[in-house]
């Protein structure tokens, strides 16, 4: 049973824009172990952000192929992938945009509820209210209007509302880049108690090394749309194999500064 | 509440509110006030204004009350204006908003569509259609709407291309969302807004445009408008000038009215949104 939650192979994607072709993604393979974190760094434009896509079928890839827990999330469509949804969610960048702009935290927070029926209109106050206090949030928050509340508050609700359905696992694209730096701790922190908590996965997308070193077990590292070196995150920390991962690891001071000691 | 404290504290939406609302009074008072039919002869013809404590502004040239005929003529105007702009917002949002969602070839040829509408003169389109058709109330709302959907119709597909890109309508899908759902709850109601912006513009143009087919003689027959006072006192605009020129300050002030008030709104909606 030591089979991968998730596991991408050969994935390819060739943006054609006018007049001139992107590869945005060439063979990139990753896999993600249950209730584990992958961390997927890379410098920008290596295309962290369209495989994370991929994985949601929000961007279709040219070949490559997805299984998850047994099945090929690219063969699904309709109901099917629907109902699979639910076991992939999704945290965005910017918290802001993330959200409907007329959006109240409730009613944020209602949408998975209600899309999967899930509970029953009545059950769904307390269900909304138990989400917040699972995120560190005060439950009285949920009446107030998503642009009304703080940026980290906001990615507190982003949380939440990718674990109303209670995933297997979440992909978190730059989740903390947008945000200050001692929010950044407190998110993180709660992700990793989530984790130990309930046994989701992440797939963990930053251009920041420091920040990925902290929460993942395992790092992949993008250049240019192909992975370059992946590997248990002390090993490539501690002794990057690619040009990409050497620089990557000289761009975190305290990690040369731990080295010339 | 506070929206409409704010619309009257600029001077252009107190001004336009007050105009808008005089208007909708003198519409709604006019079946109260003269419940006799506006075209009916009340008197000799060709009084002047403010001569006849009975007959405030006068007569025309065949004996008709013209402050009757201005105040039914307000609702008219008023009526067609906003029947024709909701027509033309209702049917250029659905249009927009289908392009913009679906994309590919039922975009390409909506747009087409658009594009073949918006080349001919509006004017010229209601003209050819009223005089095809045959001039009545609803044949006239619909001419003027025929050359104002465009507009609507291009906004709300470009606001729905904006949208259908934002990460809010991916966090929807990821979600698992229906589209259909995705474009009811998610799209649209942040793409209709900014057409909506556009409504009062249309209204202005739309009681411009019925007064114009009135005065060609195109308008429903059985109706008083302004237009059809103006071209009626044209023939005798030497000697009794204010029969053109008391429909046409009435026809000014409507579309000024309609102007400030939705400079005024713009205004308010602008320093709600900056608060925000
Ligand atoms: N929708 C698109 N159309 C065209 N090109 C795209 C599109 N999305 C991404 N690309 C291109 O694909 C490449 C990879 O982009 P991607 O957003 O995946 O990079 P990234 O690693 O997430 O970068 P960043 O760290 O800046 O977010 C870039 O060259 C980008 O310009
Ligand atoms: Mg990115």
């Amino acid at each position: 049973m030591n089979a991968p939650l998730l596991a991408a192979s050969g994935i390819s994607k060739t943006f054609a824009g006018k007049g001139r072709r992107v590869a945005a993604l060439d063979k990139a393979s990753i896999s993600v172990a249950r209730g584990q974190t992958l961390g997927l760094v890379g410098p920008s434009g290596s295309g962290k952000s369209t495989l994370a896509r991929i994985l949601m079928r929000l961007v279709e890839p040219d070949a490559g192929r997805i299984d998850f827990d047994g099945t090929d999330l690219l063969a699904l469509s309709g109901e099917a992938l629907r109902t699979t949804r639910k076991r992939i969610q999704m945290v965005f960048q910017d918290p802001l945009a993330a959200f409907n702009p007329r959006a109240t935290v409730a009613g944020a927070l209602a949408d998975p509820l209600r899309v999967h029926g899930l509970l029953g209109r009545r059950q769904r106050p307390a269900a909304i209210a138990a989400l917040l206090e699972r995120v560190g949030l005060d439950p009285g928050l949920a009446s107030r209007a998503i642009h009304e509340i703080s940026g980290g508050q906001r990615q507190r609700v982003a949380i939440a509302r990718a674990l109303a359905t209670r995933p297997d696992l979440i992909v978190l694209d730059e989740a903390v880049s947008a945000l200050d730096v001692s929010v950044r701790g407190r998110i993180l922190e709660l992700l990793v108690e989530l984790q130990r908590k309930e046994g989701i996965a992440y797939v963990f997308v930053s251009h920041d090394l420091a920040v990925v070193r902290a929460i993942a077990h395992s790092i992949a590292i993008m250049d240019a749309g192909t992975i370059v070196e992946r590997g248990p995150t002390p090993d490539v920390v501690a002794n990057p194999q690619s040009a990409t991962g050497r620089a990557l690891v000289a761009a975190v001071p305290r990690l040369v500064v731990g080295k010339s000691d | 509440m506070s929206l409409l404290r704010r619309l009257l504290g600029t001077p252009e939406g107190a001004v336009g509110t007050v105009i808008l609302c005089l208007l909708v009074l003198a519409a709604l008072l006019a079946p109260v006030l003269f419940p006799a039919d506006p075209l009916s002869i009340v008197g000799p013809a060709l009084v002047p204004p403010f001569t006849d404590p009975s007959l405030p502004l006068g007569t025309d040239r065949l004996g008709r009350d013209v402050l009757a005929g201005l105040m039914h003529g307000a609702g008219t105007s008023l009526a067609v204006g906003i029947a024709a702009a909701a027509m033309a917002m209702i049917a250029g949002s659905l249009v927009g908003t289908l392009a913009g969602l679906a994309g590919g070839l039922v975009d390409e040829a909506l747009m087409r569509v658009v594009d073949a509408f918006q080349i001919v003169p509006s004017f010229l389109l209601a003209l050819a259609f009223v005089s095809v058709t045959g001039a009545s109330l609803p044949v006239v709302i619909t001419a003027i709407a025929l050359g104002a959907w465009t507009g609507p119709a291009r906004l709300a597909r470009a606001e729905v291309l904006s949208i259908r890109e934002r990460d809010y309508v991916a966090a929807a899908r990821v979600l698992g969302m229906r589209p259909l759902e995705i474009a009811f709850r998610e799209v649209l109601p942040n793409a209709l807004p900014p057409v909506m912006a556009l409504s009062s513009v249309i209204v202005a143009i739309s009681v411009l445009t019925e007064a114009a087919l009135s005065f060609l003689g195109l308008g429903d027959p059985n109706i008083v408008t302004w237009g059809s006072m103006i071209a009626q006192g044209r023939n005798v605009l030497r000697s009794a000038p204010f029969l053109s020129i008391l429909p046409g300050i009435a026809l000014m002030l409507t579309v000024l009215g309609v102007y400030l008030f939705s400079e005024g709104l713009a205004d308010a909606l602008a320093r709600r949104r900056s608060r925000a």
